[in-house]
């Protein structure tokens, strides 16, 4: 399988900050892969290295065989930036149009409107984008990085602004794409979320890759707290999928349930593990 | 680099203009200098009428004198308020919208850096370029109807103001690369401001005869391009005028003006091209 993102040894210092020590990091086709890290950790850095927008101090970074930055990759990717603005005066349809000029498409009006509406944003393609909320404009610029059926999506924090309803919007989004072959990069700190939907996932700290596999991979029980008749009961070892079994077999055996919690998810075990010590 | 994209892009930013009534704005004030202008010239040409009539003045002619010398201050008014406009549509093109995040999204399509610069320069400076042109065409009309004074050249004046704006218009966008907005803004105008006090000393040099004056004028005129063309604009005015008309039209405000000759248009290309380049390397090197 070819590769739709490839990483390697990538060092990136701004003046006397090194953001990036030598990250390695492949995404396949088709492949939804999430990305970690605590603040300050190199996420952004290393998505705007594969975007052109930074350049690398070393390493290498390619997008779909091509040089990172250069017109190759970028035209085969959809980038939606952590902090973006678009013109406040410009509406949605015509800040599409831009972008499908500037980017060579040909979907004309019907590429826009069904990506307004693949985004959630139907009604609104008329509107300016500075009368829109903070989360219609994530939207928006979720269906701008859309244009012309990228291969790559580079996705920063894109639900950051989104309501639950968005949140989820945007994950049958994922999906959909995976199911189309398009490969992701998601950044987030929703961990919920990339476990959720990605496919492999990697923990990055302090500008180094500390955990990398899948989510089941990464992740191990963090237990399951059932409040029963007889006070608190912890399963310390259950996952979250073992908790209807956990409360069936408290129920046949006679004891009333009153709550079940599954504590913390296990990815962010697995997360606060890797990522403490750095 | 991509035609359609610098299409694009400039096309885009006369948009914004058109869309946050940049243009109505300007036209407003505009007719309003205009306006000023036209009633300063006619009490001029009025007074002057009844002052000295048809006296003869020792081959002085008066009516020259004053339209050479209103039509001059309307170029200097035209010139500062192209220098506004085109420092007011770069002054951020490059960090500025950085910083905003406006311009990362553009840039991934991909778009060129150079291209990007390209295609804001190309907006600014068409739309300054045909700014004062206007503005300037519209002064030597009202000019002629309050005086009945027509200057000696009106294209190359108008051309010559039109490259000044347009060079300053690549120097915001140059300086957009290395400075934040504000302290874009700011040097640019300061830079204006330097390039009018270097064509004063030369003027003043010139009246003294002080050599050193005139070097440090001729200079910073060349330093500082847009200068020498304003004032080969303003020699533009009296190019056929002689004798102590001449004379006493140098010696005001908009005077002692020198014409720079076809090297002047030379270099201003050169400069153009030596200030893109600059802007496009140092803007190719930066992270966004
Ligand atoms: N333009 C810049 N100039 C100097 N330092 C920078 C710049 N951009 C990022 N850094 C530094 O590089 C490091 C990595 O920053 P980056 O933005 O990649 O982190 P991140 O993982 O995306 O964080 P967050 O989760 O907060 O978005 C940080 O230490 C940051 O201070
Ligand atoms: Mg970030």
């Amino acid at each position: 399988m070819s590769l739709a993102l490839s990483v390697s040894a990538l060092r990136k210092t701004y003046g006397s900050v090194t953001a990036l020590h030598g990250v390695d990091l492949e995404v396949d086709e088709g492949e939804l892969f999430g990305l970690l890290g605590p603040n300050g950790a190199g996420k952004s850095t290393l998505v705007k290295s594969a975007c052109g927008l930074v350049r690398p101090t070393g390493g290498t970074v390619e997008v779909a065989g091509a040089p990172a930055g250069s017109e190759r990759a970028n035209r085969s990717m959809g980038y939606l930036a952590e902090l973006f603005r678009f013109p406040e005066w410009c509406r949605a349809d015509e800040l599409l149009e831009l972008h499908q000029r500037l980017a060579g498409s040909r979907g004309g009006a019907s590429e826009r409107s069904a990506l307004l509406e693949e985004v959630g944003l139907a009604d609104a393609a008329g509107r300016r984008v500075g009368a829109m909320s903070k989360g219609m404009q994530q939207r928006l610029g979720l269906a701008q990085a859309l244009i012309g059926s990228p291969r790559l999506l580079l996705l920063d924090e894109p639900t950051s602004a989104l309501d639950p309803a968005g949140r989820r919007l945007v994950r049958a989004l994922l999906e959909r794409l995976r199911e189309r072959g398009v490969a992701v990069l998601l950044n987030s700190h929703l961990l919920s979320e990339v476990e959720l939907v990605c496919d492999r996932v990697a923990i990055i700290a302090a500008g180094r890759v500390v955990a990398a596999g899948s989510p089941d991979d990464l992740s191990h029980a963090g237990g399951v707290e059932v409040e029963t008749g007889a006070g608190v009961r912890v399963f310390a070892r259950a996952s979250r999928d073992e908790a209807p079994r956990i409360v069936a077999e408290l129920v046949g055996a006679g004891e009333a349930v009153y709550g079940v919690r599954v504590l913390r998810s296990s990815l962010e075990d697995a997360y606060l593990e890797a990522v403490e010590g750095t | 680099m991509s035609l359609d994209h610098v299409r694009a892009i400039a096309g885009f930013a006369l948009r914004e203009s058109l869309r946050r009534r940049v243009f109505v704005v300007v036209a407003v004030l505009t007719v309003a200098f205009l306006v000023l202008y036209g009633l300063g010239a006619w009490q001029a040409f009025q007074e002057v009428d009844e002052g000295f009539g048809d006296d003869d003045l020792g081959g002085v002619e008066p009516q020259t004198v004053a339209g050479a010398t209103f039509l001059g201050l309307a170029m200097f008014g035209t010139l500062f308020l192209g220098t506004i406009l085109a420092v007011f549509l770069t002054l951020g093109a490059a960090r500025g919208d950085a910083e905003s995040g406006l311009l990362q999204p553009l840039l991934v399509r991909p778009v060129g850096r150079a291209t990007y610069l390209v295609a804001r320069f190309a907006g600014a400076a068409a739309i300054c370029a045909a700014y004062v042109t206007v503005v300037f065409v519209a002064a030597a009309i009202i000019t002629r109807v309050a005086g009945d004074w027509w200057p000696d050249r009106i294209v190359g004046p108008a051309l010559g103001l039109a490259a000044a704006v347009a060079l300053l218009a690549a120097v915001a966008l140059a300086g957009s690369v290395f400075l934040a907005s504000t302290a874009n803004g700011i040097a640019v105008f300061m830079v204006f401001g330097a390039g009018l006090v270097a064509g004063l000393l030369g003027q003043i040099g010139e009246a003294l005869s002080s050599d050193t004056l005139n070097t440090v004028a001729d200079v910073s005129t060349w330093a500082l391009p847009f200068e020498a063309l304003y004032q080969d604009a303003l020699a533009g005015l009296t190019a056929d005028t002689v004798g102590f008309t001449k004379l006493a039209i140098d010696l005001g405000p908009f005077g002692g003006a020198q014409d720079a000759g076809p090297l002047l248009w030379l270099w201003v290309v050169g400069y153009l091209g030596l200030v893109c380049v600059i802007a496009a390397r140092a803007f190719a090197r930066r992270d966004l």
